[in-house]
């Protein structure tokens, strides 16, 4: 490994650096001024580069040149720009009261609908544009070849952060920026115009997502799979570098692009693990990252389940369903018994969540983690040690909550906003672990031959089973909610100060919940993956972690049974609706906007408020 | 035994001193009141010995024991009860569960997964409720009370601790004039019947001198005096602290039995 080699990685990492960092600073600037996750900033980048991939080669068959390419991609910008002033107007403006859960889940609803409208307008098909009209020669440096739009990349990171820093610094808009990132309440009180100042950043944020994305097309095709991965490096860099500080963007940006152009030589596999790893050594060092202050809101943005009489026959309709439940493979073929039994899965592995969200106030963002380790603890059980069925469900068990104990000792001296991306992350890193380590785990192929033992292999049977231990689980879970234990949980949501001051040890009772959780969501992963014979990394994956949180809130976060209706719900319309269109996501991401905007008690939460409002 | 002894605390943030030396002493049923401009390091002193600040240095004796890096949670075992500027309480509970809540942390049974909470010492719950006359609201939700009637929830679970101290930043802000009096009358009663040492800060002088058996003045993170109400009304670097606002060490227009 020679000199010129480790200098042609370096100018890589700092190519990357740079368009990280012009995607991470729209999205840092939007966090410090609206206080919202941006989850759709990952497809304006999407859309940018989509936009610029079509409209450059249009452009210079019109006029060829350096001019005519440049033009487009800000223009291509500008549009995407527009965009953001679109969502900003009609969605973001009416969430700004919105408790952090709901405005992560109502932008990732944007995510799904962009999904579909991409390939709605764009065609399927990966789209590569055209390279830049006098940079194509690579130049050659210390004897090696290095492509010369990269150059122009590596310098348009500093130029992007020369401007952004003149902008904020030298206008009034920038002024009104940096004190609404300040305190939000006071530029508010100042009489400032909020409606102008925050579309204005949202048309900054998306304007540089479009940007960031625009100017890859020469590099990368542009693809359906852009936003999720570019919207996880941009939290990363975020949260790492301090939400709403832009140095700390691009000091983070750079520590990033450099981390993954030489961990790529040392862990040809892992440079995602490796990125996420960062992130989390950083907030474990410092919980608010490089250059973030603590929150100064949050605490009162709680949402969950608050106290109420008990239910006079709870008991005999608990076991009246179950016992309704039991008969089903009396009356139902074979299809629908295989949807119960998912159904059933799903409702434990959203139960297992609302003891965080619900109950701890713990806005997990990456519960698939422990749903997924669960099911791969399963299925490694049965490939590498041939343990049958009642040995290896009891393993996944062991391995998710093992998992959990580990995650939340890392994530419970967190809070708000930094806790739901450090649960992403580590969900994250087990994804690329799932992902990478195609030795043990089989890769993107997952483990195939995960089947039940033979008793237990008939549809009827499997669904009994599934029932038994899905019911067992949920009533001891409802017991432990009900219980001293989580009620402690309840208090350090409602006041921690309080909490403290009564002697509760409030970062305990958290990891605590955190392996109950995290080892219910594995029980939930291990039967899913005898269900279907196999696991596969998807099951890790973000949209897995967004299944859960989209269940929780149809049901009904402020109540207990709720997550189990929503998850019946959620599967139903699912099963009814997506053979019938291909629009599935659009319409999920339409539904989850509209449940954030006017149903945000959820299902049973409505239906419980208005039989209350009526009595 | 001195229930309370500070001792030559100190604190600074950045250049800042916001306490210098502050020593006092504080005994068994005895209501002692820490008053100050704002910005005097009233809240600084306060939280020190709640334990939410650590001191640079100094010493907080509890029944002579060092609690000075002591957490919350070690000071809420040792004995120490404490209100807040902002009433804290559980917002999603029912008034008794509160209580219930700090009860069953009391006995350290909070990990406990399987009896429902509201069955546990509802009856001792409701008897604290009764004493600070919240009987009737037991069942009602936290977050439907008055604010005056939070603040008397929020006295039930500091004394469910069955503390030898209790901390009252500033007892009586956010209530209404004749709920003041009553609040800090029924919290002398108590003091003096259970034998609880109570330090409290406070703006509204008419609380202070109608219900400290003794005042500190703390001005710039120093104690400038301290002796008994009228001590303090007729001492002259008092006045000149409180400088412009001289009626408001006036002797109280209605004087209350204390």
């Amino acid at each position: 490994m020679d000199l010129s080699f480790l200098a042609i990685q370096a100018l890589n990492g700092l190519a990357s650096a740079s368009s990280l960092f012009i995607t991470a600073c729209g999205l840092t600037l939007v966090f410090g001024v609206t206080r919202i996750v941006n989850f759709a900033h990952g497809s304006l980048y999407m859309i940018g580069a989509y936009t610029a991939a079509t409209l450059v080669p249009w452009l210079l068959e019109l006029s060829f040149g350096p001019v005519t390419f440049w033009a487009g991609i800000l223009v291509s910008a500008l549009v995407v720009g527009l965009i953001g002033v679109l969502i900003e107007v009609l969605l973001l403006r009416r969430i700004y009261g919105a408790p952090e859960l709901f405005q992560l889940l109502a932008t990732f609803g944007v995510v799904l609908v962009v999904q579909d409208l991409v390939v709605q307008v764009f065609g399927p098909q990966d789209i590569l544009g055209p390279r830049a009209p006098g940079l194509r020669q690579p130049v050659e440096i210390l004897g090696r070849r290095f492509p010369s739009y990269e150059l122009v990349l590596i310098a348009a990171g500093p130029v992007v952060l020369g401007l952004v820093w003149l902008l904020l610094r030298k206008t009034r808009f920038g002024v009104l920026v940096r004190a609404a990132t300040q305190d939000r309440e006071m530029v508010a009180s100042l009489g400032v115009n909020q409606a102008l100042l925050f579309t204005g950043t949202l048309f900054l944020g998306a304007f540089l997502a479009g940007l960031g994305g625009a100017l890859q097309i020469p590099r990368v095709a542009a693809n359906t799979g852009m936003d999720l991965s570019i919207i996880a490096e941009s939290f990363v860099v975020t949260v790492v570098g301090g939400m709403g500080s832009v140095p700390g963007a691009f000091l983070a940006a750079l520590i990033i692009g450099q981390l993954q152009a030489f961990g790529i030589l040392i862990f040809p596999k892992g440079t995602l693990v490796v990125v996420f790893l960062l992130m989390a050594v950083v907030l474990a060092v410092r919980p608010f990252g490089l250059f973030g202050r603590p929150e100064v809101i949050g605490g009162t943005h709680a949402v969950g389940i608050a106290s109420r009489k008990p239910q006079r026959n709870g008991m005999i309709w608990g076991i009246g369903i179950v016992a309704l439940l039991a008969c089903l493979p009396l009356v139902a073929d074979q299809y629908l018994l295989k949807v119960a039994t998912e159904i059933l899965i799903f409702g434990l592995f959203a139960f297992s969540l609302q003891i965080l969200i619900g109950v701890g106030g713990l806005v997990s963002f990456g519960h698939a983690a422990f749903f997924g380790l669960g099911a791969y603890g399963a299925a490694l059980g049965v490939k590498w040690l041939g343990a049958p069925m009642e040995a290896a469900l009891p393993l996944g068990l062991v391995l998710a909550g093992a998992g959990a104990a580990l995650i939340g000792a890392f994530v419970v001296r967190l809070s708000g906003i930094y806790l739901a991306m450090m649960t992403l992350a580590a969900a994250q890193i087990l994804y690329a672990v799932a992902f990478q380590w195609v030795d043990v785990t089989g890769g993107d192929n997952g483990i195939v031959g995960v089947w039940p033992s033979a008793w237990a292999s008939g549809q009827s049977a499997y669904y009994l089973l599934t029932l038994t231990l899905v019911a067992a689980t949920v009533f001891l879970l409802k017991r432990l909610i009900d219980a001293p234990f989580g009620y402690a949980l309840r208090a350090a949501r409602d006041s921690e100060s309080r909490a403290e001051a009564i002697g509760l040890k409030v970062r305990r009772h958290r990891w605590l919940a955190f392996v109950v959780s995290g080892a219910a969501a594995g029980m939930a992963g291990g039967i899913y993956a005898f269900s279907r014979g196999s696991v596969d990394p998807s099951l890790l994956g973000i949209p897995t972690s967004v299944d859960a949180l989209t269940m929780l809130l149809l049901g009904g976060i402020q109540t207990v049974t709720g997550p189990l209706v929503g998850a019946g719900v959620l599967h139903a319309l699912r099963d009814q609706i997506m053979p019938l269109t291909s629009l599935w996501r659009l319409l999920l991401g339409l539904s989850i906007i509209a449940m954030v905007l006017i149903f945000p008690r959820g299902l049973v939460g409505t239906i419980r408020h208005w039989r209350e409002e009526r009595a | 035994m001195t229930l309370l002894a500070v001792q030559n605390l100190g604190k600074s943030f950045g250049g800042v001193v916001a306490a210098r030396d502050v020593a006092f002493t504080l005994e068994r049923g005895e209501m002692l009141a820490l008053i100050g401009p704002n910005g005097a390091g009233k809240s600084t002193v306060f939280n020190m010995i709640g334990g939410q600040l650590r001191p640079d240095h100094g010493a907080i004796l509890l029944d002579g024991q060092a609690i000075t890096a002591a957490s919350p949670q070690a000071r809420f075992r040792k004995g120490v009860g404490r209100t807040f500027q902002v009433a804290q309480t559980f917002l999603s509970m029912t008034v008794v569960e509160n209580v219930q809540m700090a009860l069953v942390s009391c006995h350290r049974e909070a990990q406990g997964l399987w009896k429902p909470t509201r069955e546990h010492y509802r009856g001792q719950a409701l008897e604290l409720l009764a004493l600070m006359g919240m009987a009737d609201a037991a069942d009602r939700s936290c977050s439907a009370l008055a604010y005056g009637d939070v603040k008397r929830v929020e006295l039930a679970i500091a004394l469910a601790g069955g503390p030898k101290l209790l901390l009252m930043d500033e007892p009586t802000a956010g209530m209404a004039p004749r709920e003041r009096a009553a609040l800090m009358d029924l919290t002398s009663s108590i003091a003096a019947s259970r034998q609880i040492g109570v330090l409290f800060t406070e703006h509204d002088m008419d609380v202070v001198f109608g219900h400290a058996a003794r005042v500190l003045v703390l001005l710039r993170g120093e104690i400038i005096a301290a002796g008994s109400p009228d001590e303090i009304r007729q001492n002259p670097r008092v006045r000149q602290a409180y400088l412009g606002d001289e009626h408001a060490l006036h002797a109280p227009a209605l004087e209350r039995p204390a």
